[in-house]
Protein backbone atom coordinates (compact mmCIF):
# COMPACT_ATOMS: atom_id res chain seq x y z
CA UNK A 1 0.00 0.00 0.00
CA UNK A 2 1.13 3.54 -0.63
CA UNK A 3 1.83 6.14 2.04
CA UNK A 4 -1.48 7.86 1.32
CA UNK A 5 -3.50 4.68 1.89
CA UNK A 6 -1.77 4.01 5.20
CA UNK A 7 -2.41 7.58 6.30
CA UNK A 8 -6.07 7.32 5.29
CA UNK A 9 -6.29 4.13 7.35
CA UNK A 10 -4.78 6.02 10.29
CA UNK A 11 -7.22 8.90 9.78
CA UNK A 12 -10.12 6.43 9.65
CA UNK A 13 -9.11 4.78 12.93
CA UNK A 14 -8.58 8.21 14.49
CA UNK A 15 -12.03 9.42 13.40
CA UNK A 16 -13.79 6.26 14.64
CA UNK A 17 -12.02 6.69 17.99
CA UNK A 18 -12.96 10.37 18.08
CA UNK A 19 -16.60 9.48 17.45
CA UNK A 20 -16.48 6.98 20.32
CA UNK A 21 -14.71 9.35 22.69
CA UNK A 22 -17.33 12.03 22.00
CA UNK A 23 -20.44 9.83 22.15
CA UNK A 24 -19.83 7.29 24.90
CA UNK A 25 -21.37 7.98 28.29
CA UNK A 26 -19.27 5.45 30.15
CA UNK A 27 -15.82 6.70 31.12
CA UNK A 28 -14.29 3.31 30.32
CA UNK A 29 -15.80 3.28 26.83
CA UNK A 30 -14.54 6.84 26.33
CA UNK A 31 -11.03 5.54 27.05
CA UNK A 32 -11.52 2.86 24.38
CA UNK A 33 -12.18 5.66 21.92
CA UNK A 34 -8.94 7.38 22.98
CA UNK A 35 -7.03 4.12 22.53
CA UNK A 36 -8.45 3.73 19.03
CA UNK A 37 -7.31 7.27 18.16
CA UNK A 38 -3.77 6.43 19.32
CA UNK A 39 -3.99 3.20 17.29
CA UNK A 40 -4.44 5.29 14.16
CA UNK A 41 -1.35 7.32 15.06
CA UNK A 42 0.71 4.12 15.43
CA UNK A 43 -0.06 2.95 11.89
CA UNK A 44 0.49 6.43 10.46
CA UNK A 45 3.88 6.79 12.20
CA UNK A 46 5.05 3.35 11.08
CA UNK A 47 4.00 4.06 7.48
CA UNK A 48 5.72 7.43 7.61
CA UNK A 49 8.95 5.79 8.74
CA UNK A 50 8.80 3.24 5.92
CA UNK A 51 7.73 5.52 3.10
CA UNK A 52 9.49 8.80 3.91
CA UNK A 53 12.64 8.35 6.01
CA UNK A 54 13.47 4.67 6.55
CA UNK A 55 17.19 5.27 6.97
CA UNK A 56 16.67 7.35 10.14
CA UNK A 57 15.30 5.68 13.26
CA UNK A 58 13.23 8.70 14.31
CA UNK A 59 9.98 7.24 12.97
CA UNK A 60 10.49 4.09 15.02
CA UNK A 61 11.20 6.22 18.10
CA UNK A 62 7.91 8.02 17.47
CA UNK A 63 6.08 4.66 17.50
CA UNK A 64 7.78 3.81 20.82
CA UNK A 65 6.69 7.14 22.31
CA UNK A 66 3.11 6.66 21.10
CA UNK A 67 2.92 3.13 22.55
CA UNK A 68 4.21 4.45 25.89
CA UNK A 69 1.62 7.24 25.78
CA UNK A 70 -1.04 4.60 25.21
CA UNK A 71 0.03 2.65 28.30
CA UNK A 72 0.18 5.83 30.42
CA UNK A 73 -3.26 6.96 29.22
CA UNK A 74 -4.78 3.63 30.09
CA UNK A 75 -3.17 3.41 33.57
CA UNK A 76 -4.00 6.98 34.58
CA UNK A 77 -7.50 6.69 33.10
CA UNK A 78 -8.32 3.65 35.18
CA UNK A 79 -6.83 5.25 38.30
CA UNK A 80 -9.03 8.33 37.79
CA UNK A 81 -12.09 6.14 37.18
CA UNK A 82 -11.33 4.22 40.37
CA UNK A 83 -10.85 7.42 42.38
CA UNK A 84 -14.05 9.09 41.18
CA UNK A 85 -16.02 5.87 41.54
CA UNK A 86 -14.83 5.51 45.14
CA UNK A 87 -15.50 9.15 45.99
CA UNK A 88 -18.90 9.64 44.32
CA UNK A 89 -20.08 6.39 42.79
CA UNK A 90 -19.72 7.94 39.34
CA UNK A 91 -18.97 5.92 36.22
CA UNK A 92 -20.65 8.10 33.60
CA UNK A 93 -19.27 11.23 31.97
CA UNK A 94 -22.56 13.11 32.40
CA UNK A 95 -22.35 12.66 36.17
CA UNK A 96 -18.85 14.15 36.30
CA UNK A 97 -19.60 17.50 34.69
CA UNK A 98 -18.27 19.63 37.57
CA UNK A 99 -15.97 21.62 35.32
CA UNK A 100 -18.70 22.62 32.86
CA UNK A 101 -18.24 26.37 32.53
CA UNK B 1 2.06 -9.13 -3.95
CA UNK B 2 1.05 -11.20 -0.96
CA UNK B 3 2.11 -8.45 1.42
CA UNK B 4 0.05 -5.89 -0.53
CA UNK B 5 -3.05 -8.08 -0.27
CA UNK B 6 -2.38 -8.69 3.43
CA UNK B 7 -1.92 -4.96 4.03
CA UNK B 8 -5.33 -4.26 2.47
CA UNK B 9 -7.00 -7.08 4.39
CA UNK B 10 -5.45 -5.99 7.71
CA UNK B 11 -6.36 -2.36 7.07
CA UNK B 12 -10.01 -3.09 6.29
CA UNK B 13 -10.29 -5.49 9.23
CA UNK B 14 -8.68 -2.94 11.58
CA UNK B 15 -11.30 -0.38 10.55
CA UNK B 16 -14.18 -2.86 10.81
CA UNK B 17 -13.18 -4.13 14.25
CA UNK B 18 -12.57 -0.53 15.36
CA UNK B 19 -16.11 0.37 14.32
CA UNK B 20 -17.46 -2.74 16.07
CA UNK B 21 -16.09 -1.37 19.37
CA UNK B 22 -18.99 1.07 19.46
CA UNK B 23 -21.59 -1.25 17.92
CA UNK B 24 -21.40 -4.45 19.98
CA UNK B 25 -23.62 -5.07 22.97
CA UNK B 26 -21.32 -6.71 25.48
CA UNK B 27 -18.37 -5.14 27.25
CA UNK B 28 -16.29 -8.29 26.88
CA UNK B 29 -16.94 -8.44 23.13
CA UNK B 30 -16.20 -4.72 22.83
CA UNK B 31 -12.83 -5.21 24.51
CA UNK B 32 -11.91 -8.04 22.19
CA UNK B 33 -13.04 -6.04 19.15
CA UNK B 34 -10.60 -3.32 20.23
CA UNK B 35 -7.92 -5.98 20.71
CA UNK B 36 -8.58 -7.24 17.17
CA UNK B 37 -8.17 -3.71 15.83
CA UNK B 38 -4.81 -3.41 17.63
CA UNK B 39 -3.67 -6.79 16.33
CA UNK B 40 -4.48 -5.87 12.71
CA UNK B 41 -2.57 -2.61 13.13
CA UNK B 42 0.32 -4.63 14.57
CA UNK B 43 0.08 -6.78 11.43
CA UNK B 44 0.47 -3.64 9.31
CA UNK B 45 3.50 -2.62 11.39
CA UNK B 46 5.00 -6.10 10.86
CA UNK B 47 4.36 -5.85 7.11
CA UNK B 48 6.23 -2.52 7.10
CA UNK B 49 9.30 -4.40 8.31
CA UNK B 50 9.23 -3.37 11.95
CA UNK B 51 9.37 -6.81 13.51
CA UNK B 52 10.25 -5.71 17.01
CA UNK B 53 7.65 -2.95 17.29
CA UNK B 54 4.95 -5.18 15.82
CA UNK B 55 5.71 -7.92 18.36
CA UNK B 56 5.74 -5.35 21.18
CA UNK B 57 2.33 -4.04 20.10
CA UNK B 58 0.87 -7.56 19.94
CA UNK B 59 2.21 -8.63 23.36
CA UNK B 60 1.38 -5.34 25.05
CA UNK B 61 -2.13 -5.04 23.65
CA UNK B 62 -3.08 -8.62 24.52
CA UNK B 63 -2.16 -7.94 28.14
CA UNK B 64 -3.65 -4.45 28.15
CA UNK B 65 -6.98 -5.56 26.73
CA UNK B 66 -7.25 -8.48 29.16
CA UNK B 67 -6.72 -6.03 32.04
CA UNK B 68 -9.19 -3.69 30.38
CA UNK B 69 -11.78 -6.49 30.20
CA UNK B 70 -11.49 -6.94 33.97
CA UNK B 71 -12.05 -3.20 34.51
CA UNK B 72 -14.91 -3.20 32.03
CA UNK B 73 -16.73 -5.94 33.86
CA UNK B 74 -15.99 -4.19 37.17
CA UNK B 75 -17.44 -0.84 36.18
CA UNK B 76 -19.96 -1.57 33.49
CA UNK B 77 -23.43 -2.89 33.44
CA UNK B 78 -24.31 -5.68 31.06
CA UNK B 79 -20.92 -7.42 30.88
CA UNK B 80 -22.45 -10.51 29.31
CA UNK B 81 -24.34 -8.73 26.56
CA UNK B 82 -27.71 -10.20 27.39
CA UNK B 83 -29.47 -6.92 26.67
CA UNK B 84 -28.94 -4.29 24.00
CA UNK B 85 -26.55 -1.62 25.19
CA UNK B 86 -26.96 1.95 23.99
CA UNK B 87 -25.10 4.52 26.02
CA UNK B 88 -24.60 7.36 23.61
CA UNK B 89 -25.00 11.06 23.93
CA UNK B 90 -24.91 13.69 21.23
CA UNK B 91 -24.50 11.08 18.51
CA UNK B 92 -25.34 13.41 15.66
CA UNK B 93 -22.93 16.16 16.71
CA UNK B 94 -20.15 13.65 17.33
CA UNK B 95 -20.74 11.98 13.96
CA UNK B 96 -20.49 15.40 12.31
CA UNK B 97 -17.26 16.23 14.10
CA UNK B 98 -15.68 12.82 13.47
CA UNK B 99 -16.77 12.83 9.82
CA UNK B 100 -15.45 16.35 9.39
CA UNK B 101 -12.11 15.40 10.91
CA UNK B 102 -11.87 12.38 8.60
CA UNK B 103 -12.76 14.35 5.46
CA UNK B 104 -10.35 17.17 6.38
CA UNK B 105 -7.46 14.83 7.15
CA UNK B 106 -8.14 12.65 4.08
CA UNK B 107 -8.16 15.76 1.89
CA UNK B 108 -4.90 16.85 3.47
CA UNK B 109 -3.37 13.41 2.95
CA UNK B 110 -4.37 13.26 -0.71
CA UNK B 111 -3.52 16.87 -1.57
CA UNK B 112 -0.19 17.28 0.18
CA UNK B 113 2.88 16.66 -1.94
CA UNK B 114 4.67 14.18 0.32
CA UNK B 115 8.48 14.12 0.32
CA UNK B 116 10.20 11.45 -1.70
CA UNK B 117 11.58 8.46 0.11
CA UNK B 118 15.05 9.22 1.48
CA UNK B 119 17.36 6.27 1.99
CA UNK B 120 16.57 2.61 2.44
CA UNK B 121 15.51 0.69 5.54
CA UNK B 122 18.50 -0.60 7.52
CA UNK B 123 19.21 -4.31 7.39
CA UNK B 124 18.17 -4.61 11.03
CA UNK B 125 15.65 -1.89 12.01
CA UNK B 126 15.52 -3.17 15.59
CA UNK B 127 19.24 -2.59 16.00
CA UNK B 128 18.87 0.90 14.52
CA UNK B 129 16.06 1.64 16.98
CA UNK B 130 18.11 0.39 19.93
CA UNK B 131 21.12 2.43 18.91
CA UNK B 132 18.95 5.53 18.46
CA UNK B 133 17.30 5.09 21.86
CA UNK B 134 20.63 4.55 23.59
CA UNK B 135 22.37 7.27 21.58
CA UNK B 136 20.87 10.25 19.81
CA UNK B 137 17.38 9.74 21.24
CA UNK B 138 18.56 9.18 24.80
CA UNK B 139 16.71 12.28 26.01
CA UNK B 140 13.45 10.84 24.60
CA UNK B 141 14.11 7.58 26.40
CA UNK B 142 14.87 9.36 29.69
CA UNK B 143 11.73 11.49 29.40
CA UNK B 144 9.70 8.35 28.75
CA UNK B 145 11.20 6.66 31.79
CA UNK B 146 10.42 9.65 33.98
CA UNK B 147 6.86 9.85 32.62
CA UNK B 148 6.30 6.16 33.27
CA UNK B 149 7.64 6.48 36.81
CA UNK B 150 5.41 9.50 37.47
CA UNK B 151 2.50 7.42 36.15
CA UNK B 152 3.25 4.62 38.62
CA UNK B 153 3.26 7.08 41.54
CA UNK B 154 0.18 9.00 40.35
CA UNK B 155 -1.91 5.90 39.69
CA UNK B 156 -1.11 4.41 43.10
CA UNK B 157 -1.96 7.71 44.83
CA UNK B 158 -5.23 8.03 42.89
CA UNK B 159 -6.32 4.46 43.39
CA UNK B 160 -5.45 4.21 47.09
CA UNK B 161 -8.60 4.03 49.15
CA UNK B 162 -7.23 5.69 52.28
CA UNK B 163 -3.68 6.96 52.34
CA UNK B 164 -1.59 8.27 55.21
CA UNK B 165 -2.96 11.79 54.78
CA UNK B 166 -6.46 10.45 55.40
CA UNK B 167 -5.27 8.64 58.49
CA UNK B 168 -2.84 11.14 60.09
CA UNK B 169 -4.15 14.51 58.86
CA UNK B 170 -2.77 16.90 56.27
CA UNK B 171 0.44 17.55 58.24
CA UNK B 172 0.81 13.89 59.28
CA UNK B 173 0.92 14.97 62.94
CA UNK B 174 -2.11 13.22 64.42
CA UNK B 175 -1.25 11.10 67.44
CA UNK B 176 -3.66 8.36 66.49
CA UNK B 177 -4.71 7.37 62.99
CA UNK B 178 -8.33 8.22 62.21
CA UNK B 179 -9.39 4.74 61.18
CA UNK B 180 -13.01 3.61 61.00
CA UNK B 181 -11.97 0.46 62.80
CA UNK B 182 -9.16 1.01 65.32
CA UNK B 183 -6.31 -1.42 65.50
CA UNK B 184 -3.80 -0.18 62.98
CA UNK B 185 -5.36 -1.91 60.01
CA UNK B 186 -5.94 0.60 57.25
CA UNK B 187 -9.68 0.23 56.86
Amino acid sequence: MSLELFLVLGAGLFSIGLFGALTQQSVVMLMMGLELMINGIVVAAAAFWYHVAPSAADGQVLVVVVIAAMAVEMAVGFAVVTAIFRARDVDMTDMAADLRG
Amino acid sequence: MLSAVLAWVFGVLALVSGALVFRLDSMARVTFALLASFLFVAGEVLLLGLGYLGAVIILMMVMEMVIMAVFMIMYMMNPAGLMPMAMFHNTRGAAGIAGGVFVASALGILLVDWPRRAGRPPADPTRALGEALMGGQMLTMMTLGLALFATIVATVVLATHRGRYDRFGDDLRADRPADPVPGGVDG
